[in-house]
């Protein structure tokens, strides 16, 4: 294989798998729009999404397609539990209580997933076909390219549904200035809601997506954290960003598994993220909300 | 907006000998006595707990007061461990000079990953320190030469007037010194213009700013001082141990900290040694009953203990967050209160 084929069969391995990060990334940056709490628990939710889907169509026998709609129905009950029990009573307290807040919870849900499903690894029904995708002599694994195309319809169609939707501007007008939108009737605290319930969504097919690829294991949740670099690099607060960034992110630490040893794969998002701060902490699509001081 | 209230301006009257000189002066005496009483276990305990003190202090000078959330503080603990471990085995220095080389070397770490971010307001520091959590653990396991990767460096025991320090009793009574000295430098430090310029910081920086508090500078001095803390914590442990290697300055340790500083309550000195002890003491009574409980009913709780654990210190920092932000030094000063008042009343 040529050197030049080489880089474009990462080049695309790597894009696909930035698109799953978009997914997750979305979730984080809707919530911190409608209420600036950065959700550092979204990985564990992620992850405790796909044990869902796991005991609903393993454990329980019900199948992929019932197991998926469980394992929606169960994550979006945990998100707007959290959401009610722990994010509101938080609410106008200092940001950085609220991102302990939220460390919290996903210490809580990786502690109680190993408590229920202990440390190793489980398999999950196969719901992405293995066979793998030629283009033209570039060969692209199947799981992976069907999960990228799972994940970019699903992210396109949020962000369509909140460019076009009465609930996105709702949700725009409450990011804009949470007491004006009040005052013009919008209910802030649903928007909140429903933010975490997309989070959920976004999260649960993540996972599930993730789970299938690789294998399902309480670390899963910890894939999120490099989806940091994803959401800084997008711009906090732009819900477009995130799909740009996720391909760049992806793209980049498959890159760097061609031309490095590959365990500095681990460290490249955390490292951009550490360039992007320093060089335009706005991220690529960020409006200037940050404040210099 | 205040997340905390100033504790640190001490209610006692301003009288040469005041009541808490006393009750501190007889702490230490108890607790310089402790080795001929208690067990071996104990103090061996007591000197785990000292380190976490320490780190767990140096994190309340960055969060508690400053405002300054940090996610790598255990990675900063690991930079002193290993500081301490490669200068005594290339340089052969003693341990009066890699403790404080430790504590130097983690605060100059700490603030080159803090100074881009702690010029920007919010979020970003918070995952700058997360980058660094991440960044150094690789570092330690993957540098090879240096590190020794995942296996460690050996660490010979500290060794004062070539008497070495190497049981738990004998480095209990250096951990002990080093503690008792920097819990004071850091009350005077927090009593000084600089811990009032931190409160500031964390209150309002704008104003803070505006009243002539060089903000960046303050916080980059929280930062490194804190770090600092970590750092001689790092050196400690690693005389303790006798050992370093990458696994013990994990993620999990950071969330430790953390916790540690939320339960004891943010911006209290007296907090932070709560914290810490109540932390370090808390899994130890969690494997001690899970044990009972196993042999009762015959069940192996071996397996859930680590998730039970990662489950508890998340329930307490929620519970401490959202009911009682000001933590254990708040429960501790309303209970002396009722204590002295119902006396008196």
């Amino acid at each position: 294989m040529s050197p030049l084929q080489q880089f474009i069969e990462y080049s695309i391995v790597g894009i696909a798998a930035g698109g799953i990060y978009a997914l997750i990334a979305l979730g984080i940056v809707l919530i911190f729009k409608s209420s600036r709490t950065f959700n550092f628990a979204m990985g564990e939710m992620m992850m405790l999404s796909a044990y869902f889907f796991y005991a609903a169509a393993v454990t329980f026998a019900l199948g992929p397609f019932l197991g998926m709609i469980v394992a929606l129905v169960c994550s979006i009950a945990v998100a707007l539990v959290i959401e009610r029990v722990a994010i509101r009573p938080m609410l106008g307290r200092p940001f950085i209580a609220v991102v302990m807040v939220t460390f919290g919870i996903g210490s809580i849900i990786r502690g109680i997933v190993g408590m229920i499903w202990g440390p190793n690894d489980l398999q999950i029904p196969a719901i992405l076909s293995r066979s793998p995708i030629m283009l033209g002599d570039i060969f692209v694994p199947g799981k992976t390219a069907r999960a990228f195309a799972i994940a970019v319809v699903i992210v396109v169609g949020l962000i369509a549904y909140l460019r076009y939707s009465r609930a996105g501007v709702a949700l725009r007008a409450a990011a804009a200035d949470a007491v004006t939108a009040y005052s013009m009737g919008i209910d802030v605290r649903r928007i909140i809601s429903f933010t975490w319930v997309l989070a959920a969504i976004t999260g649960c097919i993540s996972g599930v997506l993730m789970a299938n690829v690789n294998t399902l294991t309480p670390h899963l949740g910890l894939v999120a954290l490099n989806v940091l670099a994803v959401v800084i690099l997008g711009g906090m607060n732009s819900i477009g960003g995130v799909l740009i960034a996720g391909f760049i992110i992806g793209w980049l630490e498959a890159i760097t598994g061609l031309f490095l040893p590959t365990e500095f794969r681990e460290i490249t998002p955390y490292i951009l993220a550490l360039i992007v701060l320093l060089v335009r902490p706005t991220g690529l699509f960020g409006t200037k909300e940050i404040e210099r001081i | 907006m205040a997340m905390t209230v100033d504790t640190t301006r001490a209610s006692t009257p301003a009288s040469p000998i005041s009541g808490s000189m006393v009750w501190n002066g007889l702490l230490i005496v108890a607790l310089l006595l402790l080795p001929l009483v208690a067990p071996r276990y104990w103090i061996y305990f007591a000197g785990l707990l000292g380190i976490n003190v320490i780190a767990t202090q140096g994190l309340n000078i960055m969060m508690g007061y400053t405002g300054l959330l940090s996610l790598g503080h255990a990675a900063f603990v690991g930079v002193g461990a290993y500081t301490v471990a490669l200068a005594q085995t290339y340089l052969g220095l003693p341990f009066w000079v890699t403790i404080p080389l430790a504590g130097v070397s983690a605060a100059v770490i700490g603030a080159a990953f803090g100074l881009p971010s702690l010029r920007i307001r919010g979020l970003y520091l918070v995952i700058a320190t997360l980058a660094a959590q991440f960044i150094l653990t690789f570092v330690f396991v993957h540098w090879q030469s240096v590190t020794n990767g995942d296996v460690g460096l050996p660490v010979r025991p500290a060794t004062v007037f070539g008497y070495a320090l190497n049981n738990e009793t004998r480095i209990y009574y250096l951990i002990l010194a080093v503690v008792v000295f920097l819990m004071i430098f850091a009350r005077n430090v927090i009593k000084s213009r600089v811990g009032r310029a931190f409160i500031a910081i964390r209150e309002r920086d704008l104003t803070a700013q505006v009243l002539g508090v060089e903000i960046v500078t303050y916080k980059l001095v929280a930062f490194a001082l804190g770090s600092f803390y970590a750092g001689v914590a790092g050196g400690l442990l690693a005389y303790f141990n006798q050992f370093v290697n990458p696994e013990q300055f994990g993620l999990l340790l950071s969330v430790f900290f953390l916790s540690a500083v939320i339960v004891g309550g943010m911006g209290s000195i007296l907090g932070a040694i709560l914290g810490a002890a109540f932390m370090t003491l808390l899994p130890e009574v969690l494997r001690e009953s899970s044990l009972l409980f196993g042999e009762v009913f015959q069940i192996d709780l071996g397996t859930v203990l680590t998730p039970l654990r990662e489950t508890i210190f998340g329930l307490l920092m929620v519970s401490f967050l959202i009911l009682e932000p000001r933590g254990l030094a708040q429960l501790w000063k309303r209970a002396k209160h009722k204590f002295s008042s119902g006396r008196s009343g």
